[in-house]
């Protein structure tokens, strides 16, 4: 099992292009992030377990669905951590996998209404689904 | 034929444990000119040493080589050595096998086969060797100290005391440097002002010390106990000699509206001033950017209230040229800027401020006369917010922030929001934080102070945001111990900027040909060993522009340095080093490209007369090298293009030795 | 001047009125906006997984269009832009990542050497805010507009480079040049809620509403923005404050905004 998340966080890294092991841990990602309220695990703590290899919680928790990819952990953060793309990798490696689909076409219709514009439903399908 | 010594050293397992040094000594054996071989577990040490001197006796040995460590380490020891055996100390070679080899390879084989290589390598050197002995030069008994500060001034002092003459070259009106800005100091709450006048007295007093006040170094030239330094006086358009300090000039001063460098822009000072009260030299400065008179000819009132005569608006710069026998740098750091921290809306509110503009607020001779006021509104804030680490350890980007620790802010930090809480208990006041970093005697007893007597808010994490909003700033932060985001409606918020050396620091450094790093902080001889000094000779480092630090630090090295200073002065001559540039006359086609890249100026050309066939002679311009100038950088023997210049003790023909060594 | 001009697919639809006001202020201010043939939808969002090609091919392309007309490419969408500018981004600095896309398009290959413009920016360095300011006849004098970028315009900073993205100027610049009076407020870069929208209308509704409260507070009558989706999500929080795009403004200060509407 340690391999296993040992392997997956080298994933990680590779997908997302960041270096978690830069962070130290200040907190100025979670300080601003509108997600926060809403989030188990906060941008910092992404950086912080996927480094120790604590990535199955991440994986199953809501918070990879709540990030709004605001970036606005991205230019603040002081190490050039890159939380949004952290997280943006984890989301991947849960969605990828078959059947694991966060939003389903058939969903769709239920979550319009006549003003919502066609961006919303492509982003979210882009962000929810493979 | 030379008869070499070859000396292995294990140092104990450093070399031992990846280099089999049994085999590099019986390999070197083998080589041309080598007659006697063997290894030791310290060949640095006593016993060692005694093995090599006995070994050059009973051998008749001519030269050595020592396989060991770095010849910065120990290449002096051993040329010691070899004098007390009897040899020329530059018989000695040392092949580096530690550094350049045990320490990078990890397997025994390559780590030896390596080892013997880079023996091979000196023992051919050693072959062409010849010995050499080093030139003698004087020594100029005065010592230079760039920068007023609390570094300069203590350097400048020691240096003076032990009875040597000392100027101080400050580019501001007045020595006093930051220190002279602030309020208080930790961890003992002493008056910055109370313990630092006295000093700056003391100098202006001191009959060995001159201080050039308003002035900047324009050109450096020379070497270790012979430099000549061009000094630019600045012209203060007030004869220095003449005005007592009165001040009725600025009193009087028509052009009132000026932004007052001392106190950071936060008031404003007249177009002529005097920086502050306790100024050193006490003498009043024209600025002449803002003075109507020196503008466009309109005003003239200072030169008619002074009733010393001192106003002179005809004054201008003046170059002086001065000789010094060694040269101090102390020109401190400066806090970055916080144009590029916008998420702090530095540039959005007056309220948000740096530290030190926060030490003026709370500076009974600042801006607010002592009194805790709001900038924007002059109201008494009652909730503060200080962030620590703005722009310190920031890898992000290099235009924004350090990737350094600034050391001094968690102490300051702790000071001001306890300064705060003491005189203001009504305040509430917030410290977020990355690390408390308190190393340091009494320090973390202080912070701690800080927390449990006076009450002072230390949250852990970051601030993302300030956001000025009506009358309050908003304040957005992580509470990483309780894993929530925070916010707080704060009325004033403080920046810990991180600190960088001065910018006069870069152009310095070129002139004394001094090393930087990639932060523009000067590096030293050796980081542990020799930290006041330059790996230039003769240049040696005070305070913060060494690295950050605080004032006890920063006098405990300004006195180091000005030790090294006075252990130079005090010579009377310097032995110079052998391996200088030398010239072959016959060979030199009088180019001029050697003068024309020689950093020290040590080359000149000469016509003489030369032998032909038939008994004729001609004239030729040739190359010489002044050996007293000469440091043997090698600059020239690169830039020959006929072969004429050489090195002594790395001649081209000894580098091609090696190099063939290597390759066959 | 003639430019390439990517509308993507919300502007043909949901929000016809912004591509229509945009094309109609161009005409005005000398600017042929030249719509690029079979463009595809961006896709919304920058997917920013290094593994990502697919996502990212329909910029590449339309971007690609531009190139062979030596022209720079306009979008208005701020999540077009995004997603371009990104894109472009990767396609000059990430060789790895270039050399996969590249497999996928029909001709030459890209090398990320188009310059992405905003609309914004078309204004503010192509035609210039003076110049604007000179062909305004109606001056929106006495109204007070806050400006909101959202985070698609701004970030991330290092690809965008737009304005600073923690103070930025280019829209009260803006705002100031058709003669109203721009409202500075700190919530003006900060996220609406996107796309989360979708699943969580609660969360959108809580980013959107601080946004508003912090206009409203600066003295903000009207907000204007250059995306659908915060525009949607700013409307939906059901405050009385104007939501409006930046080029219906613009046209009513030209004087056009009733010829759009014929």
């Amino acid at each position: 099992m340690t391999k296993n998340m040992n392997d997956l966080r080298e994933e990680l890294i590779r997908m997302s292009g960041c270096k978690p092991s830069k962070c130290m841990s200040c907190g100025k990602c979670s300080a601003t992030c509108p997600a926060y309220s809403e989030m188990e695990y906060h941008p910092h703590q992404f950086a912080g377990m996927i480094q120790r290899g604590e990535i199955e919680p991440l994986l199953e928790s809501e918070s990879i669905y709540r990030c709004l990819t605001c970036f606005a952990c991205v230019d603040r953060c002081p190490r050039d951590v890159q939380p949004a793309k952290l997280i943006e990798a984890v989301r991947l490696v849960a969605i990828r996998e078959q059947g694991k689909n966060r939003l389903k076409a058939d969903q769709v219709p239920g979550m319009l209404d006549n003003d919502i514009p066609q961006q919303a439903i492509v982003s979210a399908f882009r962000k929810y689904s493979k | 034929m030379q008869r070499i010594g070859v000396f292995v050293c294990w140092c104990g397992s450093n070399i031992a444990a990846t280099v089999d040094v049994k085999a590099v000594s019986e390999a070197l054996l083998k080589e041309p000119g080598v007659v006697f071989s063997t290894d030791y577990q310290y060949m640095c040490s006593q016993a060692g040493q005694n093995m090599i001197i006995d070994a050059v006796k009973e051998h008749n040995l001519t030269g050595i080589v020592v396989c060991s460590c770095s010849p910065r380490m120990h290449e002096a020891t051993f040329r010691k050595t070899a004098k007390a055996a009897g040899l020329n100390p530059y018989m000695v070679e040392i092949a580096n096998i530690r550094e350049q080899c045990s320490w990078v390879h990890k397997d025994m084989q390559t780590g030896t086969e390596k080892a013997i290589i880079l023996g091979k390598a000196a023992v051919a050197k050693v072959n062409l060797n010849a010995p050499l002995t080093p030139g003698e030069s004087s020594v100029t008994k005065r010592a230079l100290v760039i920068g007023g500060g609390i570094a300069g001034i203590q350097t400048a002092l020691d240096i003076a005391e032990a009875g040597f003459e000392v100027d101080i070259v400050e580019k501001q009106p007045t020595i006093g440097g930051k220190m002279a800005q602030l309020d208080k100091t930790f961890p003992t709450l002493d008056c910055a002002a109370c313990i630092l006048t006295p000093k700056m007295v003391d100098v202006a007093q001191n009959e060995k010390i001159r201080i050039f006040s308003y002035s900047e170094v324009e050109a450096v030239s020379g070497f270790v106990g012979n430099y000549d330094v061009k000094i630019k006086r600045k012209a203060r358009y007030v004869k220095e000699d003449i005005c007592t300090g009165c001040g009725a000039c600025v009193d009087k001063c028509p052009m009132k509206k000026v932004p007052n460098e001392f106190n950071l822009g936060m008031d404003n000072r007249r177009a002529i001033y005097i920086p502050f009260a306790q100024a050193v030299p006490k003498v009043a400065t024209i600025d002449p950017n803002t003075c109507n008179m020196l503008k466009n000819g309109k005003c003239g009132v200072c030169a008619k209230i002074c009733t010393a005569g001192a106003i002179d608006y005809k004054q201008q710069d003046e170059i002086v040229q001065e000789k010094y026998g060694a040269i101090v740098v102390a020109t401190g750091f400066n806090p970055i800027s916080m144009e590029k921290f916008d998420e702090f809306a530095y540039n959005q509110s007056k309220d948000v401020i740096t530290s030190l503009e926060f030490e003026r607020l709370t500076n009974a001779a600042g801006p607010t006369q002592g009194k805790l006021l709001r900038p924007s509104d002059n109201v008494h804030p009652h909730t503060i917010v200080f962030v620590q680490c703005v722009g310190s350890r920031c890898s992000a980007c290099a235009e924004k922030g350090k990737e350094y620790c600034s050391k001094i802010c968690c102490m300051y930090t702790a000071k001001h929001a306890m300064l705060v809480r003491d005189k203001y208990p009504d305040t509430d006041v917030y410290v977020f934080y990355i690390d408390v970093r308190t190393p340091g005697k009494a320090f973390d007893e202080f912070q701690r102070r800080a927390v449990e007597e006076y009450g002072v808010k230390y949250v852990k994490g970051m601030v993302g945001k300030v956001s000025p909003e009506g009358n309050k700033l908003k304040v957005q932060a992580s509470d990483l111990l309780n894993n929530k985001q925070i916010n707080i409606d704060a009325d004033l918020v403080v920046l810990a900027a991180a600190i960088e050396p001065d910018k006069s620091a870069r152009p310095l450094a070129t002139m004394l040909t001094a090393s930087m790093d990639t932060n523009d902080f000067f590096t030293e001889a050796h980081p542990k060993l020799r930290p006041v000094e330059s790996p230039t000779a003769g240049v040696f480092l005070s305070g913060a522009c060494q690295g950050p630090k605080d004032i006890p630090e920063t006098v405990s090295q300004a006195s180091a340095a000005a030790v090294k200073v006075v252990g130079l002065l005090a010579k009377d001559k310097l032995t110079g080093n052998p391996c200088i540039a030398s010239s072959n006359e016959l060979m030199c086609n009088g180019c001029s490209s050697c003068e024309r890249v020689c950093p020290y100026g040590a080359i000149t050309y000469v016509d003489k007369e030369f032998r032909m066939p038939n008994r004729t002679t001609k004239i030729r311009r040739v190359a010489q090298v002044n050996s007293a100038v000469c440091q043997g950088c090698g600059a020239c023997t690169v830039a020959c293009p006929s072969g004429a210049m050489d090195l002594r003790g790395f001649t081209s023909a000894q580098i091609m030795a090696e190099v063939d060594a290597i390759c066959k | 001047m003639n430019v390439s001009y990517f509308p993507g697919c919300t502007l043909k639809n949901k929000a016809k009125d912004l591509d229509l006001y945009a094309r109609k202020c161009a005409e005005v201010l000398g600017v042929n906006l030249e719509e690029i043939e079979e463009w595809q939808c961006c896709g919304g969002v920058f997917t920013t997984s290094t593994d990502e090609v697919a996502t990212k091919l329909s910029s590449v392309r339309a971007l690609k269009e531009a190139q062979k007309k030596s022209q720079p490419l306009v979008t208005v969408c701020s999540a077009c832009h995004n997603v371009i500018k990104q894109t472009n981004h990767a396609m000059a600095t990430n060789e790895g990542f270039a050399n996969k896309v590249n497999r996928y398009m029909a001709e030459d290959a890209y090398d990320g050497s188009t310059q992405v413009l905003h609309y914004l920016e078309l204004l503010r360095d192509v035609v210039g805010f003076d110049k604007i300011k000179e062909k305004v006849v109606n001056p929106l004098k006495g109204q007070k507009i806050a400006a909101y970028y959202g985070c698609l315009l701004l970030r991330p900073n290092g690809v965008m480079k737009m304005d600073d993205p923690e103070n930025p100027k280019i829209m009260e610049d803006f705002i100031r040049a058709i003669g109203a009076e721009p409202v500075y407020y700190a919530y003006r870069n900060e996220c609406c809620g996107g796309y989360v929208t979708m699943e969580s209308p609660e969360l959108a509704k809580k980013s959107s509403n601080r946004v508003i409260e912090c206009a409203k507070n600066g003295g903000a009558e009207k907000i204007v923005t250059a995306c659908p989706l915060c525009r949607y999500n700013l409307m939906k929080s059901g405050s009385d404050v104007e939501i409006i795009y930046f080029t219906e403004l613009l046209a009513e200060a030209l004087g056009v905004k009733e010829a759009c509407n014929d």
